[in-house]
């Protein structure tokens, strides 16, 4: 690509146990973000010229029109627009055009946001349960409870093609909380065990409870220009390396493999392949983390370990503080939050840990960090690799 | 009174529900790559071709994959926990979501055969649904 493009500003929202700690609507959310990240960049709403959102809110109304509600609300007219929704993979790949776009000189300032009452307003469904229209009408009346139970459809087959175990699912959603209780600004932050996720109520087999992320409140924004200019900005700028996105199906019937993302290790090595890494490169890695299952998955798909292998690989608290593999070393949405769509913080925390900002959940000297989303039901995936500039 | 979600039959669903009304299980055969597929479709998912038809599915199949759902999805599901929700490998290729009928929950498995069966539920709407066969 002709320019580089870089990240140099993020904000995640403050949350108290899982709600916003200042009360807002989705619209103030984003604004306080957005303010956020472009003043820890050295910049203002007048160098933004392109808007980036995906979310959940004001469907049916001004949420169909997503970018355009948010640059009215911001008093911003940016001349490059992009409502792009993939599920929780939507972020990863607003950076990767956001990368592209600055590249091709068509956009210089990027500003990516996102917003979620989701706690607040106690919803977790994305959308009202209606009749089900277009191709939801083949699985709507048969009660799967969404999205989980298609997460669980997984988690059995792999179960049944690679003998994983309820324990090694387990052993992520105890490593998970061990980063989670190194970051302050966390929602559960108390001690896990194997046990006690295995103990935790039944959802859909042989998912637990502790196998599911949060419903939490929460909100982000990321602004992106190009590397020339972000050697200039406040901060140390995270190059954007390489990127790729990729879909498989909408509903988890249509899915081709359920114990295989084949679309995530297509994502995930053409992302590699852009920035000149291969998967032993990382230093640290930020996945995607809805279910325990989903981690596990992706964790093959991207060739951190071998197909089938995935089990293996978690044991033994490998991805835990002090172990060879950090992982999601926010908390992840199985401890930190998780408001809908996660996406967004994966590339926040990676961002933080490339500058290296992150106190006692601080991976040493890391450079090279992975930000792997999934949206739907295993449906879609974006990957970003971020690089210290 | 039937509460839980119900398909809004459309154009294309339609030769589908009213199949499953006669309690015959359709699906869609692509003449020119001679696969079936599921849902319909307008071009074939495989080859995009348009050179589609309906035709007779045997009603068995395989359990692909499944959850036993110990949560309801939404209060019209409260009363038939815990349930199986399942994707069926059909004879003819394609899988499909359904709910497997059975009185243990516990006793279902991968790769266990199945048989469809018709549940009228309202006098509009059949869904199909498969048991062990």
């Amino acid at each position: 690509m002709a320019r580089k493009a870089a990240i140099v500003g993020v904000a995640d929202t403050p949350l108290r146990q899982g709600v916003l700690a200042e009360d807002g609507t989705v619209l103030q959310i984003q604004a306080r973000a957005a303010k956020a990240a472009l003043d820890e960049a050295g910049l203002s709403f007048d160098d933004v010229d392109g808007l980036f959102a995906a979310g959940a809110w004001g469907v049916p109304g001004p949420g169909l029109f997503m970018p355009v509600t948010l640059a009215e609300y911001l008093g911003i007219r940016p001349g490059y627009l992009d409502g792009t929704q993939i599920g929780g993979s939507s972020f990863e790949a607003h950076v990767g055009h956001a990368a592209a776009a600055v590249a091709q000189g068509v956009c210089e300032v990027a500003l990516i946001l996102y917003g979620s009452r989701q706690r607040s307003d106690a919803s977790r469904t994305l959308g009202a349960r209606g009749a089900a229209v277009l191709n939801s009408q083949y699985e709507a009346p048969f009660g799967l409870p969404s999205p989980v139970g298609a997460y669980a459809m997984a988690a059995m087959r792999h179960r049944h093609v690679h003998g994983t175990t309820p324990e090694q699912l387990a052993e992520i959603a105890v490593a998970t909380r061990k980063w989670a209780a190194l970051n302050p600004a966390a929602t559960m932050r108390d001690p896990l065990s194997i046990e006690e996720v295995l103990a935790s109520p039944m959802i859909c087999d042989p998912l637990h409870l502790r196998d599911c992320c949060l419903v939490t409140d929460g909100g982000g924004a990321i602004a992106v220009t190009s590397l020339e200019r972000a050697r200039d900005l406040k901060q140390a700028p995270v190059a954007i390396a390489g990127f790729a996105e990729a879909t498989s199906h909408w509903g988890i019937a249509q899915m081709e493999d359920l114990a295989w993302l084949h679309h995530a290790a297509d994502s995930g090595s053409r992302a590699m392949a852009m920035a000149g890494v291969a998967a032993d490169d990382f230093d640290v890695v930020e996945i995607y983390d809805s279910f325990t299952i989903t981690v596990l998955l992706s964790l093959e798909a991207l060739g951190f370990c071998r197909r089938g292998d995935g089990g293996a690989f978690v044991s033994g608290q490998r991805t835990a503080p002090g172990g060879a593999f950090p992982l999601n070393t926010n908390g992840g949405g199985l401890s930190y939050c998780h408001p809908g769509m996660y996406g967004l913080f994966l590339l926040t925390e990676a961002t933080r840990q490339l500058r290296g900002e992150c106190g006692p959940r601080q991976v040493k000297d890391a450079e090279v960090a992975l930000a792997h989303g999934t949206g739907g039901v295993l449906s879609t995936v974006a990957t970003c690799v971020l690089t210290r500039a | 009174m039937y509460e839980k979600p119900l398909p809004a039959i459309d154009v294309e669903s339609g030769p589908f529900w009213r199949a499953a009304r006669e309690h015959r299980l359709a699906i869609m055969r692509c003449r020119l790559c001679d696969r079936h597929f599921f849902y319909p479709r307008e071009l074939c998912p495989h080859c995009h071709s348009s050179v589609v038809e309906w035709t007779a599915a045997s009603g068995r199949g395989t359990i692909y994959t499944f959850t036993i759902a110990r949560r309801p999805a939404g209060p019209a599901f409260k009363g038939d926990m815990p349930y199986v929700v399942a994707l069926v490998e059909l004879e003819e290729g394609p899988r499909l979501m359904t709910n497997i009928i059975t009185g243990d929950v516990e006793s279902i498995r991968i790769g266990q055969k199945v048989a469809a069966v018709f549940d009228d539920v309202t006098e509009e709407v059949t869904l199909v649904k498969f048991a062990p066969a």
